[in-house]
């Protein structure tokens, strides 16, 4: 039962983090709140599956052998997170934060609205990896195998982002871009290539974040990118903003949360599990306003 | 290969920091800014590492004029600067602070690791290389954001009040530090002080500002011995006394 319960966690905790992480590497270095963050998920989902009006979707990326859609698709993620970066977000470099913000607002309303015309309001049955959901025995406890690929492929995102900005040049322009964005400038750090580093990064994140709720729901849903977009936000906010390994931690302790509440809460209260979550991140934001893991740059000196 | 100020005005508005201002950083040597609060200092180094345009005059590198150039350009054609307020990238630890500057200058990682360790050997503060910048006692930041602003071998460097809040003791070793700077790396330095004693002790050169204008430039003894200095230090009556 406990041991249910951790694998429970650790995936849906992943997810976030993984969500979160989009939305914290682009606000570290542009001080930008992505909101658009859960269309470029829902984009990545709608991207495996044909146009059509049928309520089962038909394959189309989808189709494609593993080893090839999952680099297909992270790959889609990147290029659409790139495009809107040198569309709309590069010619409001200068502009006041806020400008910024409702942008992505904007962005994220046309992409919904551009995947409402090509492919229907209807939320569509989409069968990926049906063969995934087979339970495997691990102790006591019943772990359909996609909770544990998704447990190891998050691990194995999170270690390979933690060497690559410990590690690479890019990745060290990128910390020192979001510690001090116009002294990393001033040192040559090259803006553009840190700031597209970071969209592509956020966008293929999306699309791990797409294939894994497919995945798990078997639904590709226009409604389904705000739902995380929300989550993921929160956990930045609760993360510290600007904290990488802060959202990623407030993403795992939100869904460790979820999943206890799942199993703690009672019967009748279960579907109100959301509200319950909400109050809580409430009571932790009232006692550290500034997050969690506020990074150390935030703090104004005296 | 000389940094220079020629003929440079700015204005902000209708107020005039600096009017004609002319000055010159050889290489190898320390040239001193003094000048009572207000008297343009800041602003002087603001245009020499293309912070501040010049609403009037020029910037010359080597007799190129240079005004135009954007800060991270001026830093890449060897003007470095420290700045009052420090400014370290305070979650990394010493090391990357040197080592991303090196990066920003075109250097890849492994390079400019050794190259920001080498440095931190120079200065005696390898000791110092894993610390995150944030936790820093003041008088080590200070050293670090030098090493940070030696990255990339610059051919000038220019200090803004770098011994500022320092004891006698500091600003001692710190004039040791800029000597060395100068005479064993051949970086032409330009200091600005309130600590006119540090000035003088440590510069051939030293360049007097007050109200935008350049009122005074010579030697120390040049220096000591100016009228105008004296005024613009202790006003007219005063120098009238001495």
């Amino acid at each position: 039962m406990s041991l249910q319960l951790l694998f429970d966690a650790l995936s849906l905790g992943g997810i976030y983090a993984i969500a979160a992480l989009g939305i914290a590497l682009i606000f570290g270095v542009m001080q930008l709140v992505n909101f658009a963050h859960g269309q470029f998920i829902a984009c990545a989902v709608f991207a495996l599956i044909l146009p059509s009006s049928q309520a089962v979707a038909e394959l189309g990326l989808g189709r494609l052998p593993t080893p090839l859609l999952i680099p297909v698709i992270l790959g889609f993620g990147a290029a659409l997170a790139l495009l809107a970066e040198a569309a709309v977000f590069r010619p409001l470099r200068n502009a006041a934060p806020v400008a910024l913000m409702v942008a992505s607002f904007a962005l994220g309303v046309a992409l919904q609205n551009l995947l409402l015309v090509i492919y229907g309001s209807r939320p569509k049955a989409v069968s990926l990896w049906a063969g995934l959901g087979h339970p495997v025995q691990i102790g006591g406890a019943q772990v359909p195998l996609l909770q544990l690929l998704v447990i190891g492929a998050v691990a194995l995102i999170l270690a390979g982002l933690a060497l690559m900005l410990k590690h690479s040049r890019i990745g060290l322009e990128m910390r020192a871009a979001a510690q001090d964005f116009g002294m990393a400038r001033l040192l040559g750090v090259r803006a553009n290539r840190v700031i597209s580093g970071a969209f592509a990064l956020s966008g293929a994140l999306a699309a791990v974040v797409a294939l894994v709720m497919v995945a798990q729901t078997g639904v590709a849903d226009v409604r389904m990118g705000g739902q995380i977009m929300l989550i993921a936000f929160i956990a930045t906010v609760l993360g510290g903003m600007g904290s990488l390994a802060g959202a990623v931690a407030a993403g795992f302790a939100i869904g460790a949360a979820s999943a206890l509440l799942q199993m703690a809460l009672p019967a009748e209260a279960r579907p109100f599990r959301d509200a319950f979550l909400y109050g809580l991140v409430i009571l932790v934001l009232l006692f550290r306003p500034q997050g969690l893991f506020a990074p150390a740059g935030a703090k104004p000196r005296v | 290969m000389v940094l220079a100020l020629e003929q440079v005005g700015v204005a902000f508005g209708g107020f005039r920091a600096l009017t004609e201002v002319s000055l010159a950083i050889p290489p190898g040597q320390v040239t001193g800014l003094i000048g009572p609060n207000g008297a343009g200092k800041t602003t002087c180094v603001n245009t020499l590492s293309g912070f501040q345009r010049p609403g009037s005059g020029r910037v010359l590198l080597d007799g190129a004029d240079i005004s135009a150039l954007p800060a991270h350009r001026m830093r890449r054609a060897g003007i470095a600067r420290t700045f009052q307020a420090g400014r370290l990238f305070g979650g990394l630890d010493v090391l990357d602070n040197l080592a991303c500057t090196g990066v920003g200058l075109g250097q890849r990682r492994a390079e400019a690791e050794h190259a920001a360790q080498d440095l931190l050997d120079w200065m005696g503060i390898a000791a110092l290389a894993s610390r995150p910048a944030a936790g820093l006692p003041y008088t080590d930041e200070r050293r670090v954001a030098i090493a940070r602003a030696l990255m990339g071998a610059p051919r000038f460097l220019l200090l803004d009040e770098p011994a500022a809040g320092m004891s006698e003791h500091e600003a001692a070793d710190l004039a040791a530090l800029i000597r060395r700077i100068a005479g064993e790396r051949g970086i032409g330095c330009l200091l600005i002080e309130h600590n006119v004693g540090l000035v003088l002790s440590v510069c051939a050169q030293v360049v007097v500002l007050d109200g935008g204008r350049v009122i005074e430039t010579g030697d120390r003894a040049a220096i000591l011995a100016s009228r105008p200095v004296r005024e613009a230090y202790f006003g007219a009556d005063q120098a009238e006394a001495a």
